[in-house]
């Protein structure tokens, strides 16, 4: 079966646009967390990038990142898991529907607040004709678009793959989040460890991998498995004893985990520390922020560690020391809705 | 090994008919479905037309037997009915008994809800829980819920192509043995927010839309929900079940031309169809009938007409079932589907209603009257925003 | 009417977004389509809500764009004869 390997990242978070997961010390996460946006100015021309959301400049920078470090020239499909776009320009469109009652509204926003936006903007910026598909499935949308990624490698001879997770803060939904307490609010302390209020601490982000079934020296590590399911239909452990058994792995060096500072969505994952108690844990939304798409920097997370066979202390959710990291389990859930294993391995 | 992708069962409803057998009717009888909005208010009333389903919410939740004391999305109710009604077609009792998923996919989402509800959270927070049925994920899982399926299900949003590229996602996990069946489709309402935004690219026509004919104004917007299921055709001939068509060909390509609208060459289009025949592993000329995209913009049927003469050397009989139902968006290609399979299994050729006028670009005039030919193999094409260009081929024998 | 093209300068700047661009770097008859400023279809269609909204001018075909937003001296002229507001 034709393997999918991981040769190029890009990424924008909430962290400083240089970021580095072993030698920068990451900004703490707050009850909301805007992305630090790099300069545009050298990739996208002002004339387009004037009236370009967020989520499409975030996404086509990482996209670029990611595609400058595999060094590949074209494409043979894009995919693309958002939640909700470009939200802000939802809001917009929305907002003024509603304030100015069905008058003067512009095609801008509304154009831009089409769910597959960021797919089709890459598309135009590299001009590419390549099969292009955006998911739009919550808390994994990204891994439905890792995925079909794997079957059009597996399946359709597909060779390289631009896949990525982005979503983005609008402030009006945020705020509507906030009064569910799907978020923080500003009183709630963030704390990832032993969370005692709802809600997760709110970030945005976009993060772009290059897939390819062949192996370079660029290439960070292999995604060999995912799975996605939209209700547990039994307890956590024997789900991923499931996953394990159905991909014969034999052993898992590390877990890197959602952990997302939700009170009410933190037994999940004390059942799964639980059940690998034994094995290096890590967690990566400290650093990131939360979003339904943020599992795709979990990716990152475990790609680095799979390539520089270290685990970065700003990482670690245990004291469990790794004694290689070959094989690494990504376990995430959001909203206790959404849940999703991945497995990673070195190659 | 490939198995070969069968389509054991197909659910619809649109504002020709909420049965397949009315839709049916409704395409032999040249009953169009093209209408004032009636359902909820709009500014536009006037000066649009729609494909509206004359059922409201309340209706619709009743007809699920859901409690109507609930506030559901019509997004989510118009894909629940369908959906079931596809199962069901499928003659499947015990939906987990195989490994069975739903691909599903919408562009309006909960938008229905949250249009209404936007501003009045503060004074009723009866309606804070709709908050989190904004995202499209959200009536999938839904529609999952309510055929109680607990197998693997995702969410598609790809604007107006959306549909066929659930169903080629599900024909590709079927093929490849990663599932036994697959419930494929979509699901859109009409909405404020999509009235308004296609307003805003003046793509809207004041009367009835005329697909492919010279003097088009643009496109009707609709509403609908369709799903097909698709098994391994080993698994549908092992239960004895009739197969209603296969699904012999499928391709997706960017245009990457222009946010909203085609290039002049059509070479999006032109891809996806080029694709699909390599898939299919048929010749163009062997394709009986095309469902096209033909939205009755000026830009799409030109962009797309351009295509067919691209990659046909002589394009077969041709029309929009858009002239019936309006351009459903996320649905068409479910719908436009269900009427491919329909027009494999009655051997027969759907009009494009209204038209009067050939374009003047070219030579290509849609059929205009039902007609019963023997049909094998059906072409449906799907085009949305973002350049992505989809194309499938069903077929009645493989 | 000169008044009305310095208006018209700073609305366009703002409504396109056009960042780097001040009212002083576009001349009365630069096109601003294709080669001029460069603004493309979709700026077409906001410059028809902009008729709309600021000066009462409703185009009922986009195509009429294409003649009277050649410029900012034929925008000037056409809002003239045609403003409601």
């Amino acid at each position: 079966m034709k393997s999918c390997f991981i040769n190029g990242i890009g990424s924008v978070t909430i962290q400083d646009p240089s970021y580095d997961l072993y030698t920068s010390e990451a900004q703490d996460v707050s009850y909301v967390n805007y992305a630090q946006q790099p300069s545009y100015k050298e990739l996208i021309a002002p004339g387009m990038s004037r009236r370009m959301a967020k989520g499409i400049k975030m996404s086509i920078y990482a996209a670029n990142q990611a595609i400058q470090e595999a060094q590949i020239s074209d494409l043979d499909a894009i995919l693309v898991g958002t939640s909700m776009g470009c939200i802000e320009d939802s809001e917009k469109f929305l907002q003024s529907v509603i304030e100015n009652d069905e008058e003067y509204l512009t095609p801008t926003a509304f154009i831009q607040s089409t769910h597959n936006t960021v797919a089709g903007q890459l598309a135009l910026h590299w001009k590419s004709n390549a099969y292009n598909f955006t998911f739009v499935n919550g808390g994994s949308s990204f891994e439905s678009a890792l995925f079909d990624a794997m079957m059009q490698i597996r399946f359709h001879g597909a060779k390289k793959i631009l896949l990525g997770g982005v979503d983005e803060i609008g402030s009006y939904t945020y705020s509507l989040f906030q009064k569910i307490h799907k978020v923080k609010n500003a009183e709630d302390l963030v704390d990832f460890f032993q969370p005692q209020s709802a809600g997760v601490p709110c970030g945005e982000g976009a993060n772009f991998f290059v897939l390819s079934d062949d192996k370079s020296e660029k290439t960070y590590a292999e995604v060999k498995s995912v799975s996605f399911i939209n209700k547990l239909y039994k307890p956590a452990h024997l789900w991923i004893e499931d996953f394990l058994v159905e991909n014969n792995i034999a052993c898992v060096d590390a877990v890197i985990l959602g952990v997302n500072a939700d009170v009410n969505q933190h037994a999940f994952y004390e059942e799964c520390c639980n059940y690998f108690r034994h094995t290096p844990q890590l967690y990566y939304q400290h650093i990131a922020g939360s979003y339904d798409s943020v599992s795709a920097f979990g990716l990152k997370v475990a790609a680095e560690i799979i390539k520089k066979q270290q685990i970065p202390a700003q990482c670690m959710y245990n004291q469990v020391k790794a004694n290689r990291l070959e094989s690494v389990l990504l376990i995430h859930q959001s909203d206790l809705i959404d849940y999703s294993l991945t497995w990673v391995t070195s190659c | 090994m490939r198995t070969k992708v069968a389509i054991t069962g197909i659910g619809i409803i649109s504002s020709i008919g909420k049965t397949v057998e009315e839709n049916f009717h409704a395409l032999v009888s040249k009953k169009s479905g093209i209408s004032r909005l009636e359902n909820f208010y709009s500014k536009h009333v006037n000066d649009i037309k729609v494909g509206e389903i004359k059922h409201t919410n309340e209706e619709l939740a009743s007809l699920l037997h859901l409690p109507l004391e609930h506030s559901y999305s019509r997004t989510f109710l118009l894909g629940a009915y369908a959906a079931k009604q596809a199962v069901i077609s499928a003659q499947i009792s015990d939906i987990n008994e195989l490994r069975t998923g739903l691909i599903s996919s919408t562009s309006v989402g909960g938008m229905d809800l949250t249009e209404k509800h936007y501003k009045s959270y503060d004074a009723h927070p009866e309606y804070l829980p709709y908050i989190k049925s904004h995202h499209a994920g959200d009536s999938t899982q839904k529609i999952a819920d309510y055929i109680g399926l607990k197998g693997f299900a995702t969410t598609l949003s790809t604007a107006c192509s959306s549909a066929a590229n659930a169903i080629m996602m599900g024909a590709t996990m079927v093929e490849n043995g990663l599932l036994d069946r697959v419930i494929v489709g979509g699901t859109d309402a009409l909405s404020k927010f999509t009235i308004n935004g296609f307003k805003t690219l003046m793509i809207l026509s004041d009367t009835d839309n005329t697909p492919f004919d010279q003097n088009r104004k643009g496109l009707n917007l609709g509403e609908a929900a369709a799903y097909l299921v698709l098994e391994s055709e080993y698994i549908a001939q092992a239960s004895g079940k009739k197969i209603l068509a296969y699904i012999s060909g499928y391709g997706n390509a960017n245009d990457a031309f222009h946010q909203t609208a085609s290039s002049e060459n059509g070479e999006g289009a032109y891809l996806s169809m080029k694709k699909a025949f390599e898939k299919a592993q048929i010749q163009p000329s062997e394709i009986d009938y095309i469902n096209a995209h033909g939205t009755a913009t000026p830009n799409n049927d030109l962009s797309e007409g351009r295509a067919l003469l691209r990659i046909f050397s002589s394009v077969p009989a041709f029309s929009s079932t858009k002239s019936y139902t309006g351009h459903t968006l996320a649905a068409a290609a479910a719908i436009e589907a269900v009427y491919s399979v329909l027009s494999l299994q009655e051997n027969c050729i759907f009009p494009t209603l209204n038209f009067q006028t050939p374009m003047e670009e070219f030579h290509l005039i849609p059929a205009t009257e039902v007609y019963y030919t023997p049909i094998e193999h059906v072409l449906s094409n799907s085009f949305g925003f973002g350049g992505n260009c989809s194309t499938l081929i069903f077929s009645k024998d493989l | 009417m000169e008044a009305l093209k310095q208006e018209l300068k700073v609305k366009i700047i703002d409504v396109l977004n056009l960042e780097d661009i001040s009212k002083d770097d576009i001349q009365d008859s630069d096109p601003l389509f294709g080669d001029g400023l460069g603004l493309d279809s979709i700026d077409a269609l906001e410059l028809i809500v902009l008729l709309d909204k600021e000066y009462g001018i409703k185009l009922a075909d986009p195509k009429q764009g294409k003649e009277i937003f050649q410029s900012i001296e034929t925008m000037a002229a056409y809002i003239s004869e045609n403003r409601t507001k």
